[in-house]
């Protein structure tokens, strides 16, 4: 479950109105583009949702996914962001082959990784763990040897870091200075 | 004033001044279509939802205003999906109004329940499903604001029964700040720094080629183009979505380019060293091999969709906006940069300082221009007593019909002749359907055409596959007294495709073969209501037109028989560098 070297994440703030989610994840199978992970929830303001979509740049130009999606009627603004300008966390739920054996090696990894058991079954255990994606890939390399059974990432949210979001955050729509044509 | 959800639906399209909708009623429909019965709109009676959609397209065509057409739920509203994915690939201006089954039963599988919005997601510009009658005013606005604004394009409005029943506070939203359309902001204005850049590269060029797209009519720049080509000197090609853009028997006209554009126009894109882009959008069947296409240019692209920037090639300078204010705004980069004005100023009076005044001579590219035209021109040959040409058809029709005919095509062989042979010289002239390639569009669009025009003659020239797609049409046009007239270039055959199987497939024929007189076209023509003439040689032809010409209160149908193995050329095959145009065809070929 390594990321793609070559993804980039767009933010798109989105009316919450039935069937938008549709649009966008349709705009994507038709142009053929790749979404990594997507993640999807209200924002403050109820009338807008926010998206937030890892795109494999590989499969399309940024440019091109940005403004495709930018003509979709529901869509109120948009952003992208390298992954090093953003914030980004996301959420972990695995659960692992833990017997009594092995059950303390997978605690004190829990430990390291700041994570936390949230279920214990006989020879299992569910634990969570929150953070960058990439911590997450590590902890999820480590963990896989005791054996997974079920594993759930929510995929990425994220928000431009806040010293540099004056100056590098592109958003396409109002920012032509940015985005000439 | 309370109204009902269907009277304040109709009174909204009154309200946006529609003349007339396209339509069939059905179940779901039924609470729109009783207050039509009170309404000055028109009301034409399709004979089938796609007939609609279609006649739709062609009334927005000729008159740039936004053609509506309203069908029932289920199959009525998905025999109109076609038209919606044509108009959207053409960017035309449609609004179509569906029935849908009562909001309770939505999901249920109910009778003729068909989810049109999820449907038609991807071939409309913008779709609505009303949940609630007071919300209709302020929809049908944002529909027709969507639809005309921007790029435009189709839209569908889903209309539930009981929504249609439900009571509702009639109003009416008299500014955009009314509609509910945070996320629409179409582009206008080009960036006037990237402006600029365009009338330094303009100026610079010495093989320019302006590449006239689909996109200046929907931007009323037809005027705007002709004034930078003649001051630039740059001549123009017009894609088969521009023909008439830009007048045909000008100078600096070359015509059409791409897979069956002429050679000059094709080969002049091959050498140029700027492709100034204007509202077009680097089709395939323009570009053929991309990465071929006009491999010494610079490129300005100029598109009111940015997104359509960047998509197929990579050009220098972009700019997002509206091809009109645009194309003004370069005219005024240009003549500040020391372009003379010829209608001010007396010749040379460019300060001697300017980047004008440095601008490279275009006389030897412009030689070079004419010296292909001279050598390859779009040729063909009607022999005395010989299967009749369909070429010859189109030359004739054409010089028997008055300038500023309004001509109408399928698609296929018959309508890239139309294209090739038609001399254009008036925007709106031109109606067929381009990105999508829709077989059956052109009796219904005609129809479409006559209803916003009704003061021009409308030819249409069809195809015998095209026309035994959507022919019931002409019922239509009988009983609403609609004269269009149809010249069928009967081949027996789907010509394009027997084209193609005689070239790439080693002459196997594989179901392309559909018989001269099977249907009888003349019969047809009779039982639907219309004139019916046969003409099966070239003597017949004139005759024929004058005859057609002739008859101004109903339809005309002649079954033109022409050669089935005539092709059409130039011709750039599928895929293949635009430097590999095939002028005509080999000695003996044609199995003749």
């Amino acid at each position: 479950m390594k990321a793609p070297v070559r993804h980039h994440i767009v933010f798109a703030r989105v009316e919450n109105k039935a069937g938008v989610l549709a649009r966008v994840a349709g705009l994507f199978s038709r142009r053929g583009f790749n979404i990594y992970s997507l993640a999807v929830a209200p924002t403050h303001d109820e009338r807008f949702s926010r998206i937030t979509i890892v795109v494999d740049v590989e499969s399309a130009p940024l440019d091109q996914i940005v403004r495709q999606l930018d003509k979709l009627v529901n869509v109120v603004e948009i952003a992208e962001l390298a992954p090093e300008e953003a914030t980004e966390r996301e959420l972990l739920l695995a659960t692992v082959h833990a017997t009594p054996a092995d059950r303390g090696q997978v605690i004190a990894l829990v430990g390291v990784f700041e994570g936390t058991i949230v279920d214990v079954g006989l020879d299992a255990m569910t634990v969570l763990l929150a953070g960058p994606p990439s911590k997450l890939d590590d902890f999820e390399a480590l963990i896989r040897p005791f054996g997974i059974t079920e594993l759930q990432r929510t995929g990425r949210v994220a928000l431009p870091k806040l010293t540099r979001r004056a100056a590098r955050l592109r958003a396409v729509r109002g920012g032509e200075d940015d985005e000439a044509g | 004033m309370r109204l009902t959800g269907a009277q304040a639906l109709i009174k909204s399209l009154e309200m946006k001044d529609v003349e007339v909708i396209f339509g069939l009623p059905g179940g779901a429909i039924l609470p729109v279509y009783d207050p039509i019965l009170d309404s000055p709109i028109r009301h034409i009676l399709v004979r089938h939802e796609q007939g609609a959609g279609h006649m739709a397209e062609g009334y927005a065509h000729v008159t740039g205003r936004p053609g509506v057409a309203m069908v029932t739920s289920g199959p009525g509203a998905t025999n109109i999906v076609t038209p919606l994915a044509d108009a959207a690939m053409d960017s035309i201006p449609i609004v179509v109004i569906t029935g849908q089954v009562a909001t309770g039963s939505i999901g249920t599988d109910a009778f003729q329940e068909c989810p049109i919005t999820g449907v038609t997601m991807d071939v409309t510009k913008h779709n609505w499903l009303v949940t609630d009658a007071q919300d209709i005013p302020r929809i049908v606005a944002e529909a027709f604001e969507v639809a005309t604004t921007g790029r435009p394009g189709p839209v569908l409005v889903d209309v539930p029964k009981d929504v249609a029943n439900a009571q509702m506070n009639w109003y009416w939203p008299s500014s955009a700040a009314e509609l509910d359309l945070p996320g629409y902001h179409p582009a206008t204005e080009g960036d006037p720094r990237e402006v600029r850049e365009a009338a330094k590269l303009i100026l610079r060029a010495s093989r320019p080629v302006i590449y006239a797209g689909g996109g200046i009519l929907k931007a009323h720049a037809a005027d705007e183009l002709k004034e930078l080509a003649q001051r630039t000197g740059i001549p123009v090609v017009t894609t088969l979505m521009a023909r008439g853009a830009f007048p045909d028997s000008h100078p600096l006209a070359l015509g059409m380019p791409g897979m069956h554009g002429n050679y000059t126009a094709v080969t002049a894109i091959q050498h140029a060293d700027l492709l100034v882009a204007l509202g077009a959008r680097f089709d395939d069947r323009v570009t053929g091999k991309v990465d071929a296409f006009a491999p010494e240019a610079k490129v300005i692209h100029v598109d009111v969709d940015p997104a359509e920037l960047g998509k197929v090639r990579q050009a220098e300078v972009q700019i997002a906006g509206d091809a009109r204010r645009v194309i003004a705004e370069l005219l005024k980069s240009l003549e500040a940069l020391g372009l003379a004005d010829p209608a001010k100023e007396e010749a040379g009076a460019a300060a001697s300082d300017s980047p004008a005044s440095v601008r490279p001579d275009l006389g030897p590219w412009m030689e070079q221009i004419r010296a292909w035209q001279k050598q390859f021109p779009l040729t063909y040959r009607q022999e005395e007593g010989g299967a009749l040409k369909p070429q010859y058809v189109v030359e004739t029709l054409r010089d028997m019909t008055p300038d500023d005919t309004i001509l109408v095509s399928g698609v296929g062989q018959h309508q890239m002749w139309a294209s090739q042979y038609w001399r254009f010289d008036y925007p709106y002239t031109w109606v067929n359907s381009g990105g999508a390639g829709t077989m059956g569009f052109a009796v219904p669009a005609s129809i479409g055409a006559k209803v916003g025009r009704p003061g021009k003659m409308v030819w249409t020239i069809d195809g015998d596959g095209c026309f035994q797609m959507t022919a019931q049409e002409l019922v239509t046009a009988s009983a609403e007294r609609i004269p269009v007239k149809i010249a069928i270039l009967n081949n027996a055959y789907l010509g394009m495709v027997r084209q193609w199987q005689e070239l790439f497939y080693e002459e196997r024929y594989s179901e392309v073969y559909l018989s001269p007189d099977l249907p009888d076209y003349v019969k047809w023509a009779e039982a639907m209501g219309a004139v019916g003439i046969r003409v099966e040689s070239a003597e017949e032809v004139a005759p024929a037109i004058e005859k057609a010409n002739g008859v101004d209160d109903r339809p005309v149908v002649v079954d033109f028989r022409t050669d089935a193995f005539e092709k059409v050329y130039p011709m750039v095959p599928a895929g293949a560098s635009n430097d590999d145009i095939i002028v005509g065809p080999t000695e003996g070929e044609g199995g003749r």
